[in-house]
């Protein structure tokens, strides 16, 4: 939703026109690979006119897509990346001007394309995979038709054996029982078994070339681990790869050639390696630098901007006081169809102690969510007990546990919605503020107080959360969450939906807040990588049970059960592009059904 | 070096449609017109709307009489601005009943403790399955025939819908992360309910209230036509409607006129509505 928003608002320090001649001089690092290049692409700019201003959002982009090779092209939101690929099969939108050297695909020039070469070459020769399935299916019809109309609209085949491909390439996207699958409505499979169905709609007329924009951005990371795995068969198969990400642990695991683009403009470009183990410009390392993981847990994600002063590392957390949130044997089981219940929390029994974090990791639908509602009271138990600060929570009555709310507080995953649309900044924080809270005065001091402790200036105030970025957002919803002064904090995916360095931000600010504050954190993350650096302690859950608990180092280094480990060895690492990425196979398809 | 420009003709002409000022422009206009008639008719109709000129019955439009007269000689154009009151009142007063209603049935539909507000669903779903205008209808019968009951009757009628719609606004926002929020932060039930569920459940209630009086001026003309309205010598359109029925063949301006008032009046109203309702939404995207 504020996708766009970001687009043009990162995009105005570009505003200028796009330098003609120097492209042509361009050194394409390691052109290693024989044949001639399926794209080639030199000086391409993109501009959009809205109301009678002109906005470049890509300026002199370079790069040739040869057979084999995947071309990745890394940045934040904003940076240009989607209107790119979406530039390359003549999909820009509306009000766009593109300007290039060179802008061929297999030899041809892209801009003297017809509407009917477009028909003949969209689908049948570049295949297009997409974020989010869910909504790139239609939802009324079979998978298996959705396959079966890129076929036909290519005309390939009689209906008896456009029957058999699609089940055949449903097989070979590793989706298993194919010929039942084929038949199901993309609302009754999994995220994952989603992503290959369209995967396999896009490979379906053997495509030269296929261009994935965040193909693996809204799976979990064992279902991301298999689909990168499946582009890399692709890949080995002769076919180009045009990857578009945000994530550079998942480029590192595909990329041959990485180029990184900020602002519209390629900061960085060479070898996946080159790029990921000695990033040259500032930009890349500080992306590099902002990926949470085992390397920077008790370090900050961003360096200080001088550069004067070194970044503090806090100071080891004192031993274990009393617990101040604990839970015993949580069960929570919901009605399904049928008159059956399903179990979402089975047996869950953690204590967060003072001052430290409590990590939960776990896939969608382990029970990670259901915990954080049942630790906030926003849901009871079915059995099993949460003790607040040592006194009865989850048993009391509500009128009785509302003066007790102000000791925990939550920062929910989409800060938008967790604001009531009318209010402003100043209204959402002034009403956080528990009841006598002094006089006016007093309260609009508070509130200014509140806004310095999560790094916003009071000029937000007047403003509707609808007119922040999204980091600035999520550091409104912080300081809500401090205004009763809690002493536990539940973070929901807190970080989940931000850009990499924003998310780097908002975790160096909750570290500072936790050591200035003594605060205590459950932090419940799909994210290993975020889990770890934040952590202590780890639960990790699956199916509403917990399967591993440690210390955070003990959990994601030494796991001792086999779905820890599938789920660190599905983690896609900055490391991986030094690893042979061909030697990786499909991995096991199993549990995947739903 | 070539430069492709990719026009988005489609997408353009929306963005117009959706603004067009001159509609808005004209419906003010309209507004400000029937606002005169209804509080001062005798600055735009100086004569007595009910005055008899027997000599000059079923004149046809034209320069004596704007508008024509009717069987009695009346004036129509006098009859027609000194109605608007009556008419408008009808309209506001069946919206206001139809919206008091719908508040309190959804409300309890989606507020209440279950057995209750079970009853009320069934309540709204039997209601619902009647058409308004035959529940219009039944209640004019049951209650007899006055300005009064005609707003009530067609108040009633238009509320199961609105109440459906009252319903599911608090469901949604009740379920909002944003009322979540406020129960964490320790907040009373009533004080959620006060600060966050009524007022953003009520705002889109506020361009379909407008709405609502257009349609109730066209429901409450119906039931006039069909004799069951205000009683004949009041200036009511929908009273006029019915009373140049009789002489549809040789005077066509006693039906043909009022009827397009009603349909300008509601037009008015709905345009309104609409440009109210996307100011709202603007403000909240």
């Amino acid at each position: 939703m504020s996708r766009t928003e970001d687009v043009l608002a990162d995009a105005t320090p570009t505003l200028t026109t796009t330098p003609a001649a120097q492209a042509g001089t361009d050194q394409r690092a390691g052109a290693g690979p024989a044949g001639v290049p399926r794209f080639r692409v030199a000086g391409l700019g993109v501009g959009f006119t809205r109301a009678g201003t002109q906005r470049q959002v890509v300026e002199d982009l370079s790069f040739d897509l040869f057979p084999g090779q995947c071309v990745a092209i890394v940045g934040e939101s904003g940076s240009g990346k989607s209107v790119t690929a979406r530039t390359l099969v003549g999909l820009t939108g509306a009000g766009s001007t593109v300007t290039a050297q060179t802008l061929e695909f297999e030899g041809r020039d892209v801009r003297r394309f017809s509407g009917r070469d477009w028909l003949r070459t969209r689908g049948a020769k570049i295949g297009f995979v997409l974020q989010d399935a869910l909504v790139s299916l239609d939802p009324l019809r079979p998978v298996g038709a959705e396959i079966d109309e890129a076929l036909r609209l290519h005309g390939w085949g009689s209906r008896h054996s456009r029957a058999r491909k699609v089940v055949e390439l449903l097989d070979s996207v590793g989706v298993p029982s194919p010929r039942l699958r084929a038949a199901q409505r993309s609302g009754e499979l999994s995220g994952g078994l989603r992503q290959r169905a369209l995967i396999a709609s896009a490979l379906a007329l053997d495509p030269d070339v296929v261009i994935a924009d965040e193909p693996t951005t809204a799976l979990d990371v064992t279902v991301q681990a298999q689909v990168l795995d499946l582009l890399a068969q692709t890949k080995r198969r002769g076919v180009s790869i045009l990857l578009i990400s945000h994530d550079l642990s998942v480029v590192a695991r595909l990329a041959d050639q990485i180029l990184v683009m900020r602002g519209g403009r390629v900061v960085e470009r060479g070898t996946a390696q080159q790029v990921l183990t000695d990033p040259q410009h500032d930009y890349t390392r500080a992306l590099i630098a902002a990926v949470p993981g085992e390397h920077t847990r008790g370090t900050r994600l961003v360096p200080p901007v001088d550069g004067a002063e070194p970044a503090p590392v806090p100071a080891p957390r004192a031993a274990p006081a009393e617990p101040v949130l604990e839970a015993r044997g949580l069960v929570k089981r919901f009605p399904v169809a049928g008159g059956l219940r399903r179990t979402a929390v089975d047996d869950v029994s953690f204590a967060l102690h003072r001052g430290r974090t409590l990590g939960i990791v776990g896939e969608s639908g382990s029970g990670k969510s259901t915990t954080a509602r049942l630790v906030l009271a926003l849901t009871a138990p079915d059995a099993g007990e949460v003790t607040l600060l040592g006194e009865a929570w989850s048993t009391v009555p509500e009128p009785r546990r509302r003066a007790r709310r102000s000791s925990i507080a939550v920062v929910q995953q989409d800060p938008l919605s967790s604001f009531d649309p009318r209010w402003d900044v100043e209204r959402i924080l002034l009403d956080s503020l528990p009841a006598g809270h002094g006089d006016r005065a007093v309260r609009a001091r508070r509130v200014r107080e509140l806004l310095e402790q999560v790094g916003l200036g009071e000029e937000v105030l007047p403003r509707s959360p609808l007119r922040l970025s999204g980091g600035q957002r999520q550091r409104v919803a912080i300081a809500r969450a401090l205004g009763s002064e809690p002493s536990v904090l539940v973070l929901d995916e807190a970080v989940s939906a931000l850009d990499v360095s924003v998310q780097a931000q908002v975790l160096d600010l909750l570290a500072d807040l936790q050591e200035r504050l003594g605060l205590s954190y459950l932090f419940i993350s799909h994210d290993l990588g975020v889990i770890h650096h934040v952590s202590d302690e780890v639960l990790v859950m699956k199916d509403g049970r917990v399967v591993e608990r440690g210390s955070a180092d003990d959990v994601f280094l030494r796991p001792r059960e086999a779905y820890t480990q599938e789920l660190v060895g599905s983690l896609p690492r900055l490391a991986d592009a030094r690893r042979d990425t061909t030697t990786t196979t499909l991995t096991s398809t199993t549990g995947e059904t739903r | 070096m070539t430069t492709v420009t990719t026009a988005a003709p489609a997408l353009a002409r929306r963005r117009t449609r959706a603004a067009r000022p001159w509609t808005l422009a004209l419906a003010l206009l309209l507004t400000a017109w029937f606002a005169v008639s209804a509080l001062w008719p005798h600055l735009l109709a100086p004569d007595d709307p009910l005055a008899l000129h027997l000599d000059s019955a079923l004149a046809a439009p034209g320069p004596h009489h704007l508008l024509g007269t009717d069987e009695a000689g009346r004036d129509l154009y006098s009859r027609i601005v000194h109605g608007t009151a009556p008419s408008l009142a009808i309209g506001f007063g069946a919206s206001l009943v139809s919206l008091a209603l719908a508040l309190v049935l959804g409300g309890l539909a989606a507020l209440a403790a279950r057995p209750v507000a079970a009853v009320v669903d069934r309540l709204v779903e039997v209601l619902f399955s009647f058409p308004s205008l035959l529940l219009a209808l039944l209640l004019v019968a049951l209650l007899g025939q006055s300005a009064l009951t005609e707003a009530i009757a067609v108040g009633v009628g238009t509320a199961p819908g609105y109440a459906r719609m009252v319903r599911g606004q608090i469901l949604s926002v009740k379920g909002s992360p944003y009322v979540e929020a406020a129960v964490t932060l320790g907040h009373s039930r009533t004080r959620i309910l006060r600060q966050h569920v009524l007022p953003n459940a009520v705002r889109p209630l506020v361009a379909v209230f407008a709405l609502s009086v257009g349609q109730s001026i066209v429901w409450a003309s119906s039931l006039s036509f069909l004799g069951l309205g205000v009683a004949p010598p009041s200036s009511e359109w929908g009273a006029l409607l019915d009373a140049g029925r009789l002489y549809l063949t040789h005077a066509w301006w006693l039906t043909i006129v009022p009827g397009l008032v009603i349909v300008v009046l509601a037009l008015t109203a709905t345009t309104l509505g609409k440009h109210l309702q996307t100011s709202l939404e603007r403000n909240d995207r």
